[in-house]
Formats: C-alpha cells, structure tokens, sequence
C-alpha cells in the first residue's frame, strides 16, 4: 500500500521549513530526544514482573478445569494462590513506597523520606 | 472454513506453487476482505455516529448518505505528499507503522468467526492474539522516537506506559474465561457456551461466560475498559492528546503512514471488541438456540452465515458503545490513569481470578443459573 502511495503522490524536494518538527510553527529548539522521566522505567520494570508472572499462571489456569474434575483442584488452586499472593506483595511493596503515585512531591520521594 | 485448509484446497485446485505461497495468498484475502474494509468502513460509521450524537450531518457528500467517504480518504491519503522530518531515524521511521498494522491485523486470522469460519483456530489461540497485539506498543512507541519531535516523544512514552500498564488487567481478566473453559483455543470457549433450550445439554454446557458467575460478570467489565485503553480510545487516548500533544505519537506522519496508523487503530478496536464477544458474551450463539440442534438440518453455507451475522451483531454492538463513550467521557489525566489501572483494575483482577477459581473449585465447574436449575428440578 505504501508502494502503490509512490506512484499517485506527487515529488517536490521538501523546503526546509516543511521538514522541520512541528511545534505549532515555533522553530523547535534543541534535539526532540530529551531526557525524559525515569517514572517511565519503573512503569516498565513492574509490568515485567507482572508479566513473566502471568504466563507463568497460565498454564495452571488451563489445567483446572481438568483437576476440579478429577478431585485435585486444591493443588492447582493453592498453587494460583501462592503467584498472585507473590504478585500483590509486589503490588503493595510498590505501592508503599510510592511507585505508583505518578505525581510526586520532592519531599516524599522515596530517597528523601528515609533521611528525614 | 480454515486458512490452513483453504491454502490446501487451493493447491490441489491449481496444482502448481508451493503451499506456503497459498498460504500467504489466504492471509492477504482475510486481510483485504475483512481487516481493511471494516478499518474504512468504521472511519465513517465513527464519523456518522460523532455526528447524530452532537446532532449534526456528518459526511454527505460522497454517495449516497456520504458512505464512500472512506475510499475518498483511502485515495486522498495514497495521493498525499510523504516526508519525513529532518534529522528523522529513516529505518524506524518506516517500520512503525508497518509493526502496528502487522500487530492489528494478524489478530484476525484467530477470531472465532462462526463455528465453521476460523482463520486458523490455534490451540493457544486467544495467548497468541494477546501476544500479537502487544506489538502496538512497541510500533507506537518507536514511530514516536523516530519522529525527532517532543510531541510525538511524549505522545509516545505515555502510550508506551499505558499499553504496558493495562496488558496486565487485560490479561488477568482472560484468565477466568480460560479457568472456566480449561482451554485457550478459541473456538472450543466459545463452543462451551452454548446453553440451549435443549434439555440435555443444560449439564454440559452453560450460558455465556459473561453470567457464570459474578466475578466473570465483573471481569468481563475489566476486559472492556483495559481493551479500550490497549487501543488508545477516548478516555483514554492520551498518547494522542490532540488538545495538550498535537496530535500525539502521529504528529510528523503524513499520508498512507498515517493512514496505517489510524486503520490499525480500528482494526484494533475491532480485534478488542471481538475477543470480548467471545470469550464473555458467547461469540456466534444465538441466545437459547442451538441452530444445529433445532430438529431441520441447514445447509452448511447457510449456518456459517447466521453465526458470522451473530458473531458480527455482537461485536458491532461493542464496536458502536466504543464510538458512543468517546462523545460522552472526557479525557483522564495521566495520574488518574495509571492509578486507575495500578491501584483499581490490577487488585480487581487478581481477586477476580482467585474468585473464578473459588467458584469453580466449591461448585465443581456449575454456574450461577445452572445451580439455580438444579436448586428446582
């Protein structure tokens, strides 16, 4: 489709101010790639551990249709219960220290409350 | 119908080509034929659908009620200029949002379309689609790096945040469909659900997952809100943000780039829509009917009919509330939406799982109104 685009389209060499970024016709100042807040990262770190968790559920989750079937369910059931128990110590270790309130204020960041 | 088999059937018509060229050929039809029509056709519904709501026309000036507007805007965007902002990552520039189309479109060859009509009915069907539509993220994200602009950077990053976060409710509220039905192909989910009026298979089957029992009823809920923001839909559309970012992730795409993106967004949607149909709300059974069981025998042609209207009814129904919330909600903050996914959606989830697997652990696989049944018979 991008192909059949070069055909119909029309070709002009783009003037410099039509290849510049936009930022509502201000002259963009600096490189775009700024540096950008670490709240990002940690986001990413948490849904990692979720992740890998969750697929690692998975499998128990589909096995228990059987096991309730033939008697052994309190296993599977119990063994569910142990990774989301692990998954919600994660959740609340986040959320104590502060890790999931997007806006924070300096003084209660983590590193900060410690020293006081 | 089966894209594996079709790909056989069409080798043995022809003769000639190895299968893995007819299979590409399947794949390419299931696209052309249902992907990229209903990514247009939705472009226009949404546009007549914005219209009633703010009580206005809408498009009406392309055919008859307007309803060609969507191949006038295919042509326009094919004839559009295509640049590329300087000091732009040529490479991931173009990648992106080729990554998001890939990512939107090969969720359908695993949507349960009818009981007959399975692009290709995997046995880790609905992992695979969970798996396959992940890769938005990751187009969203690097067609907003490579775009060498702050908007689109930070359009970006929170798409990237956001998709990531609300994978996880998304996944978790699965799960008690997958418990309930000890499967994760697709096709036998849905089977499961067909409660019919036919007395013996009230034992067998029960109604749709969605009623089971309350914590699917809520999970079904959790699946809708967190497909919403996987997909980037009002409210929660802050990747796009046009009134803070511009336009968001897409700002420096121009032409059939950004019509990728915006044709991906509702395959997505639709992808996300149908995935709810089937795994809550009992994909193409017709409530209380078993069509194959009525007593006459239907052509097969005419059943794999019925269930695709059925299938596409539902779906549509989903696809219409989507359209309807983005006119009645306003946009979340970013706080507000991580701590909606993190501190509300994410627990619920958890707890919704441990419910569903309580349930069926004391009640031995029965739902709600089969324990109801059997209370009086």
């Amino acid at each position: 489709m991008l192909g059949v685009g070069g055909l119909l389209r029309p070709r002009r060499s783009a003037t410099p101010q039509k290849v510049q970024a936009y930022e509502c016709g201000e002259a963009p100042v600096g490189s775009a790639w700024i540096k950008f807040n670490i709240r990002f990262y940690v986001v990413a770190i948490v849904f990692i551990i979720f992740d890998v968790e969750m697929a690692a559920i998975f499998p128990c989750v589909v096995l228990f249709k059987d096991a309730v079937a033939k008697g052994t369910a309190a296993l599977i059931f119990w063994e569910i219960f142990l990774f989301i128990g692990l998954l919600v110590v994660g959740l609340i270790y986040c959320w104590v220290r502060g890790d999931l309130e997007w806006v924070k204020g300096v003084m209660n960041s983590a590193p900060y409350r410690r020293s006081s | 119908v089966n894209s594996a088999a079709f790909a056989h059937t069409l080798q043995s018509w022809f003769g000639v080509g190895p299968l893995w060229a007819w299979a590409a050929l399947s794949a390419f039809l299931v696209i052309f034929l249902l992907a990229l029509p209903f990514g247009g056709i939705a472009t226009y519904v949404e546009r007549k659908v914005a219209a009633d709501i703010q009580d206005r026309v809408g498009p009406n000036r392309v055919g008859p009620y307007g309803i060609l507007q969507f191949l006038a805007d295919g042509v326009k965007m094919l004839a559009k200029e295509d640049f590329m902002p300087a000091g732009a990552d040529r490479f991931l520039f173009n990648l992106a949002p080729v990554l998001v189309v890939v990512g939107a479109c090969s969720a359908f060859a695993a949507l349960p379309l009818g009981k007959y009509l399975v692009g290709a009915d995997l046995n880790i069907g609905i992992f695979y689609i969970l798996a396959v539509t992940t890769l938005i993220a990751p187009g969203i994200l690097l067609g907003s790096w490579a775009s060498q602009n702050k908007w689109s950077l930070l359009g970006g990053l929170r798409g990237a945040a956001q998709i990531v976060s609300y994978e996880i409710p998304v996944a978790l509220s699965i799960l008690p469909a997958v418990l309930i039905s000890g499967t994760l192909q697709i096709g036998l989910i849905v089977e499961q659900q067909g409660w019919a009026w036919s007395a013996e298979g009230l034992q067998q089957y029960h109604f749709w997952n969605g009623f089971h029992n309350p914590f699917t009823f809520i999970a079904m809920f959790l699946l809708f809100i967190g497909g919403l923001a996987e997909t980037n839909r009002i409210p929660f559309d802050l990747p796009e943000a046009e009134s803070e970012l511009v336009s968001g992730f897409n700002t420096e795409f121009s032409g059939m780039r950004f019509g990728l993106y915006a044709l991906a967004e509702f395959c997505d949607v639709f992808v996300m829509s149908a995935v709810v149909t089937a795994l809550y709300l009992g994909g193409w059974h017709i409530p209380f009917v078993n069509i194959e069981g009525l007593g006459v025998t239907l052509p097969q042609g005419l059943v794999v009919l019925i269930q695709f209207g059925v299938f596409l009814v539902k779906t549509l129904i989903l696809v219409f509330v989507v359209m309807w919330l983005r006119w009645t909600l306003p946009r979340l903050r970013v706080d507000q939406l991580m701590g909606l996914c993190w501190k509300g959606l994410t627990p619920l989830a958890l707890l919704n799982l441990l419910g569903t697997a309580l349930w069926m652990w004391i009640f031995k696989g029965q739902s709600l109104a089969q324990l109801i049944y059997g209370a009086f018979a």
